[in-house]
């Protein structure tokens, strides 16, 4: 029991820091924001090639450097701290854990590769229309795409929603159901290369522009046998989703703690009365409740990326294994309230400067709500939580 | 970063439960579950014995140094401890002031003979300790002591005048350490001493506090020219010293307290699915919450015990505090809310409490003793984020 960075592991760290703190200025952020892509390719580049953080968790068999989630965890915290606009989280979180969860051999080696390699970007595709029913659902219920099989492959119909990076990867692992089925049945994932014939893919302007989210359409699209990664897929995919919420709970700790760190450091400047508005009790205590977040939202991340790990490696503990839904679940939904707690309690302890489009408050708090809303929020996670604490199922 | 536990940790988990097994039997039988916060007042001398039938195994003072009779057990052995010592519902440790606050104060600042004098009686559990430092007009301002130590030129010893209160078990101990002014002039944290009492003298008098429980763990005491047996660190030391026994309280029995915690939350969800409670759609909420909270609330404990660096270590430790209150205080809420009007109902007259009453009370101090919320806001922010201290008023 070491629940604490190894060296190695705070060595990755570190270098994210520096580098994003280098790269992913408030003058970047906000040039790629505004950008149909959502990011800027040359700055992608660089991360593919000099940092090669987009091939931590592949194994090296695929040419990946093999490590655990919980380096990816370390990298993610960063990113989320400087909101950097990039297709990592799509490409690694959504498309290569994917690839690892639900692929075939034959996918890993050459999507895998291509993933460590930096010549692919990827996304996973499996939100319908359905998913804004009732305040947000977001587990294998709400693939309302069909696919149908064909006399040599398979035939895809329908359309995807909230698809993160979807107008812009190279590689769309999508999800589909068979004709009449519900919830998880029914669901078969394929791997797509994104200039498949008959899709069209168009970015959706969102409120949150640091992440670029895509409608995708399929009419009658044919896909080759060899498309398809799984049939009955529909507990593959949730296990997809839950290592997915661990990476947004760790782009949501960096982020809090970030907007956390500029709010104190605005406040011992900004006098008012003749005194640093940091001195008033009313708002220290405000900022007290902004770090106790921001530290059970630390530890929440770190435990739910250690049974990530344990996840993911085929030696590793059965037990912690087994607590990946639950440890998604309650690292996603702490994660979320805090992140949106401090980063509106940002713009009140800022005043009115925090409601200027100039100062990056507002970044922090238009991520917070979508970061919070995608894949569910608080409630929803603790009523993922409820289920398995008291109905007896997951 | 790793959650397992080594071969040795586990063979070492086995012993212990084992041990606890064979011995928590017989006459002791009855203390499962017993004798925990809000429950202290009960069978004070069963579970005196008890002290010394763990002792007699060797399981007192597990984390202290082999020289001074401990085990000298890592880290990890001592969470294992407190984890299997709770989990087999063993009874709140009447010598836990002794092992975890006194004890650790003296290997740190006692001279050896004091170590001599004072431990093994500790170790054997046939010492117990209680701590004098709140005052009437020394709560939340700590360093406000008004209890007067003079030495005795004659006798070179230290006679003690003053008023002690929330005393936990005073009435049981037989030692007390008491922060005096040596210093009449002094104010504040300057001129304070730290002195070992014998609670078996004519010039202390032990007052029970009649809670809004009914019951009394809380003691006034009084010191009518009581005579200090010892001074732990010079004069003028003591409040260098009380504060370095602050650290102590952090310690790693807050595991144990935390599986206390569990078994509470377990019996609310057990009553929650026998009432139905749990189809409750936000007490559904609030049950998650509460998992969710305790579970994070471990490995928030595991962060700040893993890490030795001092760093991160001190964030995680100083919201720990405000962070178990607040939790505890919202469970015993929850445990009301989830029985409906059979809350009310007293185990018999005239006010003898059901375990869940009487926790939800003890609660409501939970977020006052040892440093109230606000306190704890107030060093969060002052230590943990660097703002401006609160002005004194003298």
């Amino acid at each position: 029991m070491e629940f604490v960075f190894t060296d190695e592991q705070q060595m990755i760290r570190d270098t994210a820091e520096a580098f994003l703190q280098d790269v992913s200025t408030s003058e970047a952020v906000r040039a790629a924001m505004a950008t149909d892509a959502g990011f800027d390719p040359a700055l992608w580049e660089r991360i593919c090639t000099e940092l090669c953080f987009q091939a931590i968790t592949i194994p090296e068999e695929f040419g990946g450097m093999g490590l655990g989630y919980v380096e990816l965890a370390a990298v993610l915290e960063q990113m989320g701290r400087f909101l950097l606009c990039s297709p990592f989280f799509s490409t690694v979180a959504l498309g290569a854990n994917a690839l690892m969860v639900a692929g075939n051999d034959a996918q890993k080696a050459q999507y895998l590769t291509q993933i460590a390699e930096g010549s692919l970007t990827a996304t996973l595709a499996y939100t319908g229309a359905s998913a804004a029913k009732a305040g947000g659902q977001w587990g294998p219920e709400v693939v309302d795409a069909t696919y149908t099989k064909a006399a040599d492959g398979y035939v895809l119909d329908g359309a995807w929603r909230y698809v993160v990076d979807g107008h812009t990867a190279g590689l769309l692992l999508m999800a589909a159901r068979q004709p009449g089925t519900c919830g998880q049945e029914g669901i078969a994932l394929f791997a797509v290369p994104a200039d498949t014939n008959g899709l069209s893919r168009e970015w959706t302007p969102t409120m949150d522009q640091t992440r670029h989210l895509a409608a995708i359409t399929a009419k009658q699209v044919t896909l080759p046998a060899d498309a398809l990664m799984c049939e009955n897929a529909g507990k593959q995919l949730s296990r997809i989703i839950d290592l997915a919420k661990v990476a947004v709970a760790a782009e949501q700790m960096g982020g809090s703690q970030e907007i956390l760190d500029r709010t104190v450091a605005y406040m011992q400047e900004r006098v008012q009365f003749g005194r640093a508005i940091a001195s008033f009790q009313a708002l220290k205590h405000k900022t007290a409740d902004m770090m106790l977040k921001c530290e059970v939202s630390r530890s929440a991340v770190y435990y739910a990326a250690c049974v990530a790990q344990e996840f993911l490696s085929a030696d590793g503990d059965a037990a912690l294994a087994a607590e990946l839904p639950e440890a998604a679940a309650m690292a996603k939904g702490y994660c979320s309230d805090t992140y949106f707690f401090n980063a509106g309690s940002a713009i009140q302890l800022y005043g009115g400067v925090g409601f200027t489009w100039e100062y990056d408050v507002h970044l922090y708090f238009k991520r917070a709500k979508s970061s919070e809303l995608f894949l569910g929020n608080g409630a929803q996670q603790r009523e993922q939580v409820a289920q398995m604490l008291l109905d007896g199922g997951e | 970063m790793k959650l397992t536990f080594s071969k040795e940790d586990e063979q070492f988990r086995e012993e212990i439960a084992a041990w606890l097994k064979a011995n928590l039997v017989g006459e002791f039988e009855q203390l499962k579950f017993r004798g925990g916060p809000g429950d202290e007042h009960m069978f004070p001398e069963e579970r005196k014995q008890w002290e010394q039938k763990l002792a007699e195994g060797g399981w007192t003072c597990v984390g202290w140094p082999k020289e001074y009779g401990g085990r000298g057990a890592s880290i990890e052995q001592q969470v294992i401890f407190f984890e299997e010592y709770a989990r087999a519902g063993a009874p709140g440790r009447v010598g836990h002031i002794g092992e975890g606050l006194a004890g650790p104060t003296l290997i740190a600042f006692g001279t050896e003979a004091q170590k001599q004098k004072y431990l093994p009686g500790i170790v054997s559990g046939k010492e117990l300790w209680c701590q004098g430092y709140s005052e009437p007009s020394a709560g939340s301002d700590l360093a406000n002591v008004k209890t007067k130590a003079r030495l005795d030129e004659k006798t070179g010893k230290w006679s003690i005048n003053g008023q002690k209160v929330w005393t936990s078990l005073a009435h049981e101990s037989d030692w007390c350490f008491v922060v005096a002014r040596t210093d009449p002039d002094s104010v504040a944290h300057k001129g304070l001493g730290f002195f070992l009492v014998s609670m078996h003298q004519p010039g202390v008098t032990v007052r029970p506090i009649e809670q809004l429980t009914g019951t009394s763990e809380f003691n006034e005491v009084f010191f009518d020219d009581a005579v200090a047996e010892d001074i732990v660190g010079e004069p003028g030391d003591g409040w260098k010293v009380a504060m370095g026994l602050l650290g102590f309280e952090r310690g790693v029995s807050t595991l144990g307290q935390q599986m206390l915690f569990q078994n509470e939350l377990d019996e609310i969800v057990r009553i929650a699915k026998a009432n139905g409670a749990a189809k409750d759609p936000v007490l559904r909420q609030r049950i998650a919450e509460a998992h969710t909270g305790l579970r994070l609330m471990r490995y928030n404990a595991m962060r700040m015990l893993s890490d030795t660096s001092g760093g991160a270590l001190q964030k995680a430790a100083l919201v720990y505090k405000l962070h178990w209150a607040s939790w505890h205080r919202n469970l015993g809420a929850l445990a009301m809310d989830v029985l409906g009007p059979e809350a009310e109902m007293l185990e018999s007259a005239p006010y003898n409490l059901t375990r869940l009453q009487s926790m939800y009370l003890f609660t409501r101090s939970d977020t006052i003793y040892g440093g109230t919320n606000q306190i704890q806001r107030n060093i969060i922010a002052e230590r943990g984020l660097g703002m401006p201290k609160e002005p004194k008023g003298r």
